[in-house]
């Protein structure tokens, strides 16, 4: 019930809050949004132990397939949206076949550098990609009357979108298919004694994870109006790490909380500027040789210390 | 693609071969000996060529002597990544590799700080002119990389199987249990190759000082290719990355040549590809990753 309750506050609260908060939080409050469909897809991945090093290539893919379709061939949103999950999807499945024959470190490498392909192809191709300099001029939403261009319908329209998308993927997490991906992370042989086709959810997951991750992509593209390969690089994969190891992948909430907490401190530093990435290189090496369940593991750590305290008082009694 | 073209692109591809070499072989021996990934390996070559500026572009010392002092300054940098990175996440591969992009963030942060992060540093070059080879013109300054490269392999070959504290550390890469049990102390065998493989990335990134633009960023172009070696050459395995590093430099160097640079990084990743499916342990690594 208490569940529930919390729930219904949350969404209230992201219900009312454009009308409360200025129009420049508005923009991060949807930057926020985004990045939480990144971070909850990227945890998909993780919890078949495939710690992918390209998932920002995958929002990458959705939001250059948004510019091509929005700008050249003139189409809808709704015709983006799809298409850009599919998008990422299908490049997904190509990009993991090679590394399914690899697990660990080497599918962090290899996704790290087929990753990088995928993004020089972008910087090579002038025509229609624009080469290092991106696209400019990605036409914003425009569905019957409402003008998507403001900040205040578009942040509706990407908080329908989050709920729908962090809906499906915690679905996904206590469905048997989440089960089998977490199986796999366990004890990978043993999973395929039991008969499961390891390479085949590997595959499932990265790709289900690349269409996710592609959605945002899309989102994205459609606010900022401009987009360049060095959106997608490499350092904004490891601030993606960042936030997801601050919250830990241990449950569906961790992630969404280090993205939260990360982008407030993110915001408190903003004066500090060109300090920012040492900040974050020092909280990702805290976290990970001190904490390396996350901010989730410290709850649950606590709950356990509380239990184990009135456990205590109980026997006593 | 004419004959002195040819020639130029060859010896071009050894001397590029040879530095990836001694990149990636700092790489392989590190994880070769409790898995650590060191993601901040760019940025041990970046503070390799920080130290060629400051010794010898600012500081006026002899070329040769910055370079050689390239070794202990980095090695002491790997030694302390060892101590308070890999030590504590041991055991866990990723954990180690992701706190290592903290410490390449760090580095690169700091290094922007102190020297200017704008307008790259310009490091002259100590030995002007070129040899001739076959009608090629190489110039001194990338020829002596050669050398330098085959000393230090050559050392590490040397220091690896015919001195004890070597001997140890390849005990120890082959089984940390067993090692211990003869007596070895592991930390200090971790701090040893991270400090060898520090020493390596230092000395390669100090020797392209005068070559490279010399950035805070410059750790970003090498750390790829540095792990597009590796995994072609079978991760633990050293004869491997320097065999993959030398295929490596002549992929990139020919398709530079007849392309451009950009298609010459994708030849390289798709050549990574290709190996991952046709042998996903590398050319000649052992172990499945």
């Amino acid at each position: 019930m208490m569940r529930y309750l919390a729930a219904l506050a949350v969404l209230v609260g992201f219900a009312i809050m454009p009308e409360v908060i200025g129009e420049y939080y508005v923009e991060i409050m949807i930057l926020f949004m985004i990045n939480l469909i990144l971070a909850s897809s990227f945890r998909l991945i993780t919890t078949c132990g495939d710690w992918s090093l390209s998932h920002v290539v995958f929002m990458g893919v959705g939001a250059y397939a948004t510019a091509l379709l929005a700008k050249f061939l003139g189409w809808p949103f709704w015709g983006t949206v799809l298409l850009g999950g599919m998008a990422s999807a299908v490049i997904g499945l190509a990009v993991v076949f090679p590394l399914l024959r690899t697990k660990g470190f080497g599918f962090f490498i290899g996704s790290f550098a087929l990753g990088e392909f995928v993004r020089l192809i972008w910087v090579k191709f002038h025509f229609p990609f624009g080469g290092p300099r991106g696209m400019i001029g990605i036409p914003s939403i425009e569905l019957s009357d409402i003008d998507f261009y403001e900040a205040i319908p578009y942040y509706y329209l990407v908080l329908l979108f989050t709920i729908a998308c962090l809906a499906i993927l915690y679905r996904i997490d206590l469905s048997r298919t989440g089960k089998v991906l977490k199986a796999i992370y366990a004890d990978e042989d043993l999973s395929r004694c039991i008969g499961i086709n390891v390479a085949r959810y590997r595959a499932m997951a990265f790709s289900v994870s690349a269409f996710f991750a592609g959605i945002a992509g899309v989102l994205l593209a459609h606010r900022l109006g401009a987009i360049d390969p060095k959106n997608f690089d490499v350092n904004t994969m490891v601030y993606l790490v960042i936030w997801v190891v601050v919250g830990g992948v241990g449950s569906f909430w961790g992630p969404l909380i280090g993205v939260a907490v990360m982008m407030l401190v993110g915001e408190a530093a903003r004066p500090l500027a060109e300090w920012r990435p040492l900040l974050f290189g020092g909280i990702l090496i805290v976290f990970l040789t001190l904490l390396p369940g996350g901010l989730d593991s410290l709850m649950s750590k606590v709950r356990e210390m509380l239990d184990k305290r009135t456990a205590d008082g109980t026997e006593k009694i | 693609m004419d004959w002195p073209t040819f020639i130029q692109s060859i010896s071009n591809a050894v001397i590029l071969g040879s530095i990836y070499a001694t990149v990636a072989v700092g790489l392989a021996l590190a994880f070769g000996v409790m898995q650590m990934a060191n993601f901040a390996h760019g940025e041990f070559f970046m503070a390799g060529a920080y130290v060629v500026y400051v010794f010898y572009a600012l500081g006026g010392m002899p070329f040769p002597a910055a370079v050689i002092s390239a070794f202990p300054v980095v090695a002491a940098l790997g030694v302390v990544t060892e101590r308070f990175v890999f030590r504590p996440t041991r055991g866990n591969v990723l954990a180690g590799f992701m706190a290592t992009a903290g410490v390449a963030f760090i580095l690169q942060v700091i290094v922007g700080q102190v020297w200017g992060v704008g307008l790259m540093r310009s490091v002259p070059t100590p030995y002007m002119g070129a040899a001739s080879i076959l009608g090629a013109q190489v110039s001194w300054q990338r020829l002596i990389i050669l050398p330098s490269t085959l000393v230090m392999v050559g050392g590490l070959w040397f220091f690896l199987h015919r001195v004890k504290l070597g001997k140890a550390l390849r005990a120890c890469a082959q089984d940390v249990e067993a090692a211990s049990l003869q007596g070895i102390n592991i930390n200090k065998i971790t701090a040893l190759s991270m400090a060898i493989s520090g020493g390596f990335a230092g000395v390669a990134g100090a020797l392209m000082a005068p070559i490279n633009a010399v950035t805070p960023y410059m750790g970003h172009s090498i750390i790829v290719t540095a792990f597009i070696v590796v995994i072609v050459g079978g991760m633990a395995s050293i004869e491997g990355s320097i065999l993959a590093a030398f295929i490596l430099g002549f992929i990139h160097t020919f398709v530079t040549t007849l392309f451009d640079a950009v298609l010459a990084t994708m030849a390289g990743v798709a050549f990574m590809a290709i190996i991952l499916v046709v042998k996903p342990t590398g050319l000649l690594g052992r172990v499945r990753m």
